[in-house]
């Protein structure tokens, strides 16, 4: 028997347990639609008083559950140094540089003015994630998506101007250091961590609901850079494949 | 309304999903994930999920294809080469 | 309708964990694990929903309809940015795998020896 047919044979009856079993639990579930969950309907009534904040959903990650979001912060911190660990270790030294340049005069233009676009749509996710749908997690991905398309609108190189190694692997040190450097002030005026204790001002305003606004920049800074990371690692791994020869950039 | 709306989009994404899981050629699987990706979003949307929805677009719209192309051009390439010392 | 989302998150699930097992490709295998982790997004959101519900933002909100659950919208879109990471992590392995044994088959790197 092939390696395959082999591990079928396993697979089959252990997924056929398993399909009883998830059966057996998820139709004891309650029904599809039925209100549930005593501790949601008390967020959902008490959240905007209590943290006087627009996007419910925002002061859960940051504040009520935000040791859980400290712990995904780190996963993601680990997993990018993995990558890049991998990554560049098993790289050879002498690399030509491609020089890939766009030439065509429409996509240039076109692309300048996408990714300056797109850094914007990005910075003002993150920057009212509190107050309307986003947040750093999501603004983040959009800001690392605004760094990678320098390189489809120019070249690679300046793709590698625009974020250079040190800055962003900086960045995404103090976007982790600062969460929970935030976390640790709770901790010292309120006597819990990631206790919520700077003002919450007013809500509907960008200065509003305390630390939320402060972990969300964090996060929104450590999850670019993080994604620029990885994009930039990739990338690299691509751009070997470029068919030469390189002439010089003019 | 809402219930049709429901049992659409459900069963859009189990179908698609069951279809990545069958194509087996890796370029053609990243197109069929970008589907995939933008089932889940209709999906969220409809179960009033904004942020999720959001998070769902940013990621399979930017971050998805560009690690997978990537790699797929990457080890094409590597395959090419050593054919190309073998022969 | 009381439980079809259940099924179909279950669907999802034994899918993408049947990709893995009979994966020739650790793309594909990279691919089918997002398959996997994605039936337990659709698990968690559908948990959370109420019908008649509204999304959990007080600006522009409509009188009368309850907000649906945003702890499980909470742990859902933070999963989802990290595996992001996780994929780039498997692809990378992937990488190193065939750049070390020559390919990147799970199963004839078995038959590879140092």
């Amino acid at each position: 028997m092939t390696h395959v047919q082999r591990r079928l044979a396993f697979f089959v009856p252990a997924a056929a347990l398993l399909a009883v079993v998830l059966g057996c639990g998820l139709t004891r579930l309650p029904s599809f639609g039925l209100p549930h969950s005593e501790y949601a309907r008390y967020i959902t009534e008490h959240a905007p008083a209590q943290r006087h904040v627009s996007n419910i959903v925002s002061s859960v990650v940051f504040d009520y559950r935000g040791w859980d979001t400290a712990g995904e912060e780190l996963m993601m911190f680990a997993a990018v140094m993995g990558t890049a660990l991998l990554l560049r270790s098993g790289r050879d030294e002498e690399r030509r540089r491609p020089t890939d340049v766009m030439t065509s005069d429409a996509v240039r233009i076109a692309g300048a003015g996408a990714v300056a676009l797109t850094l914007l749509v990005g910075l003002w996710t993150i920057a009212f994630g509190y107050l309307t749908p986003g947040g750093g997690f999501q603004g983040g991905v959009v800001a690392a998506a605004a760094a990678l398309l320098t390189w489809v609108a120019d070249s690679y190189r300046r793709h590698r101007a625009v974020t250079p190694a040190t800055l962003v692997d900086a960045a995404e040190g103090l976007g982790a250091v600062g969460f929970l450097a935030i976390g640790l002030l709770g901790l010292v005026v309120a006597g819990s961590y990631l206790q919520n204790v700077l003002p919450l001002g007013i809500p509907g305003t960008l200065t509003s609901t305390g630390t939320i606004a402060l972990l969300n920049a964090a996060t929104g800074l450590e999850i670019a850079a993080a994604c620029v990371l990885i994009f930039a690692e990739f990338l690299e791994e691509y751009v070997v494949t470029v068919p030469g020869p390189t002439p010089e950039d003019p | 309304m809402q219930d049709v709306l429901l049992v659409v989009a459900y069963t859009v994404v189990m179908v698609l999903g069951v279809c990545v899981v069958v194509t087996r050629e890796p370029l053609r699987q990243t197109l069929v994930n970008g589907f995939f990706g933008l089932a889940l979003v209709l999906l969220f949307v409809v179960l009033q999920a904004p942020d999720v929805a959001i998070s769902e677009v940013v990621v399979s719209t930017v971050a998805f294809p560009l690690v997978l192309l990537t790699t797929i051009y990457r080890v094409a390439a590597v395959r090419r080469s050593a054919d190309e010392d073998e022969s | 309708m009381s439980v079809y989302p259940y099924v179909v998150a279950g669907v999802l699930f034994l899918a993408g964990l049947y990709g893995v097992v009979t994966s020739r490709s650790y793309l594909h295998l990279g691919l089918c694990l997002t398959i996997t982790q994605s039936s337990t997004y659709v698990a968690l959101v559908s948990v959370g929903y109420l019908s008649n519900g509204q999304a959990p933002i007080t600006q522009g909100r409509t009188p009368g309809k309850p907000f649906v659950d945003p702890i499980v919208q909470a742990m859902t879109l933070t999963d989802i940015v990290v595996s992001v990471a996780v994929l780039a992590l498997v692809l990378s392995l992937a990488l190193l795998a065939q750049r070390t044994h020559g390919t990147e088959d799970p199963d004839r790197m078995r038959e590879v020896r140092g």
